[in-house]
């Protein structure tokens, strides 16, 4: 299979995922979908170091990864706090910080 | 040949499973669509020579994320809603479709070819995935990789610390 095959998937990905942030509501959902986009990147990177002959692609996907779990575990935790408190139950309701 | 069946069978399964992601109206059903996205991406990696990072998707996303993302969903029984997509979604959808379009013409139209590195994969192959990977994280990116250990640690602390002052904050 040709780069450009791998570089149309992870597009397509990409753009569900973000399509995913825009358009739902739900706050695990958007999480969900930010996931999507991050795993879009990695296999663009991991696509091109395969094909180019370098290793440092493979490398900033190992750091993705990392950074992924790091986002997941401190989205969750605000999203707990959200819950717990009561203060919303849908993205658009938290607007404190809106100007 | 058999690669190029594999390639499409990998990618059908996981755009469909992405879409389903996105769509799905129950949030559990949503992080098992989520689950077979990853896991399919793993056999993306596999095609692509980096069985270690296949590995790692495996066990770190499908294994370790997912399942705190299960657990948050469970936690907090979130029931399904009535509107499940933003007022405003039309205009949302537009944008993306005109930015996918755009992106994809782009894409087909420009040659996809950069400056070659020194790591072809028979070279990696050889001395076997892993330790190709781990020799070079070890030595160029020595300073990223600590970095990594660092920022992790924090994001824990973060994550507990939020979690902690939740409970004993009065409840509004």
């Amino acid at each position: 299979m040709s780069l450009t095959g791998y570089v149309v998937v992870s597009l397509l990905l990409f753009m569900i995922g973000l399509a995913g942030v825009l358009v739902r509501r739900n706050f695990i959902i958007i999480l969900m979908s930010v996931e999507l986009m991050l795993n879009a990147a990695n296999l663009n990177l991991v696509a091109f170091s395969y094909y180019l002959h370098d290793m440092a692609g493979q490398m900033a996907a190992l750091f993705i990864i990392a950074i992924a779990a790091g986002e997941a575990a401190v989205g969750l935790a605000i999203i707990i706090v959200v819950f717990r408190g009561k203060i919303a139950t849908n993205v658009d309701q938290i607007n404190l910080l809106k100007w | 040949m058999i690669a190029d069946l594999f390639f499409y069978y990998f990618a059908a399964a996981t755009i469909v499973s992405a879409l389903l992601t996105v769509a799905l109206r129950n949030p559990v059903q949503c992080g098992l669509a989520l689950l077979s996205v990853l896991a399919h991406m793993a056999g993306f990696f596999v095609l692509l020579n980096a069985e270690f990072i296949a590995a790692i998707q495996i066990i770190v996303y499908a294994g370790a994320i997912l399942i705190l993302y299960l657990f948050v969903i469970m936690l907090l029984n979130l029931k399904t809603e009535e509107h499940i997509l933003h007022p405003r979604w039309p205009l949302m959808f537009g944008f993306i479709v005109i930015a996918a379009g755009e992106l994809l013409i782009l894409l087909l139209a420009s040659p996809l070819a950069g400056t070659m590195g020194v790591t072809p994969p028979d070279a990696v192959a050889d001395i076997g995935h892993s330790e190709a990977i781990g020799l070079k994280l070890f030595s160029t990116y020595l300073l990223q990789f600590e970095i990594i250990g660092v920022f992790l640690l924090g994001a824990v602390i973060g994550a507990i610390v939020l979690a902690k002052s939740a409970q004993s904050a009065p409840q509004k």
